[in-house]
């Protein structure tokens, strides 16, 4: 295209965005803008739909009916928050299967909180409320994202994350108000789950390469460091009240700041996580292809039964 | 396997008795029976809905978006079909 006319759409692109205009699928947009989104939202997606197995992994084994009935609850709103996404990421023109399968080639990443194991059922509670705590503060700035489609998704994804949130935190408190061995399976969990859920916002501020242009075109609203201090601020009360201690010494409230400082992050752990090397990469890749794979007749013949029926 | 995946489905829903339908989104399925389906379990899971229609995304046709300005215009330049346009007389206040 010609230089001139592609500055000028980029200009108006940038005034639309300061005007809090919404940009909508068949909208002009720079190539960067599109390829960013993609490798946001589907990344976005596959952490809802891998953020099923673990949780999934304790469904047949929750202590009561009730419990179970909310687990599943829960784990299917995962599966709809994973379909509201990818219909997101093909109003930018790719195909769902190729996101799907971009996951699996290993050429897109996801959250990397869900490569940790699910040991106890405390973790249930722990990831509940720190997880998807955590997960809540990075969506309701979402809601506001420049790229029409991905906040539409966010305001219904923000309004059922609330409860996901709510319901471990209940798990948390009740285990608190039990047994000796009960309280130390909620702080056992607590311990495991409290530096990755902090890792769940990024690097920092100063390694992250796409943070200044997603903040210009108004795809993301705060930086990696300003939602982690957020998440720290909000969630510090919340373990204080039914007696949790967060495994981190460093952990004060600064006055002079108005925040609670806290200790550094182990990037390295973090860079292994995202790298494929976590505890549990390998198994969540693997379940995924699995999963794929032998459903694959299931969709071939769903499909020929169209076809047959449509031609008849 | 690209060309076994299912088509996609634009879907729309009545969240109560007296509204439009709505555009809430997309979904594949394979035929429109599972495209009502799927839309029922992946859009309406809290009630937000009592009818749903799924139209093949392929047979949407929209206007274009580069066009808008000229497109529109001739429904801005017209502002005597508005009612604040005409003056009213003194002491005429509903009408």
């Amino acid at each position: 295209m010609d230089t001139l006319i592609q500055d000028k759409l980029e200009k108006e692109f940038q005034e639309k965005i300061d005007k809090d205009i919404k940009i909508e699928p068949n909208d002009w947009m720079p190539e960067s803008y599109r390829k960013t989104l993609i490798r946001q939202i589907s990344q976005h997606a596959h952490s809802e739909i891998v953020g099923m197995l673990p949780e999934g992994n304790w469904i047949t084994r929750a202590p009561s009916l009730r419990r179970k009935a909310v687990l599943l609850a829960k784990v299917q709103d995962e599966a709809g928050h994973g379909l509201y996404l990818y219909s997101a990421t093909e109003t930018l023109g790719v195909s769902r299967e190729d996101t799907i399968d971009d996951l699996h080639a290993g050429k897109v990443k996801y959250s990397s909180i869900f490569n940790y194991p699910t040991l106890t059922w405390a973790d249930i509670g722990a990831i509940g409320w720190l997880v998807d705590g955590a997960a809540i503060m990075n969506q309701v700035p979402l809601c506001r994202t420049s790229y029409g489609p991905y906040a539409r998704a966010m305001v219904k994804i923000c309004k059922e994350e609330s409860f996901h949130q709510r319901q471990g935190y209940e798990i948390i408190s009740n285990l608190m108000k039990g047994t000796e061995e009960q309280k130390a399976m909620a702080q056992d969990a607590v311990n495991r789950f409290w530096w990755p859920s902090l890792m769940m916002f990024g690097p920092s501020d100063a390694d992250s390469k796409h943070t200044e242009q997603s903040i210009r075109w108004r795809i993301k609203r705060h930086t990696n460091d300003e939602l982690r201090q957020m998440f720290v601020d909000a969630t510090v009360p919340q373990a204080e009240l039914i007696g949790l201690t967060l495994p981190d010494p460093a952990l004060a409230w600064n006055e002079s700041r108005g925040h609670y400082d806290f200790g550094d992050i182990d990037w390295d752990e973090f860079w292994q996580v995202v790298g494929g090397n976590g505890p549990c990469n390998k198994e969540r890749i693997e379940a995924r292809i699995k999963a794929k794979k032998d459903g694959e007749w299931v969709r071939e013949a769903a499909l020929a039964y169209a076809k047959k029926h449509q031609t008849n | 396997m690209s060309s076994n995946e299912w088509p996609l489905w634009e879907v729309f829903i009545r969240s109560k008795q007296g509204l439009n339908h709505k555009h809430v989104g997309s979904l594949r399925a394979s035929d429109a029976s599972m495209a009502i389906q799927n839309a029922r379990d992946v859009y309406t899971r809290r009630s937000e809905g009592i009818s749903i229609w799924v139209v093949p995304s392929s047979l949407i046709i929209a206007s274009d978006p580069s066009e808008m300005d000229a497109f529109f215009e001739p429904s801005d330049d017209k502002v005597y079909r508005h009612p604040t346009f005409y003056n009213l007389p003194e002491g005429i206040e509903h009408m």
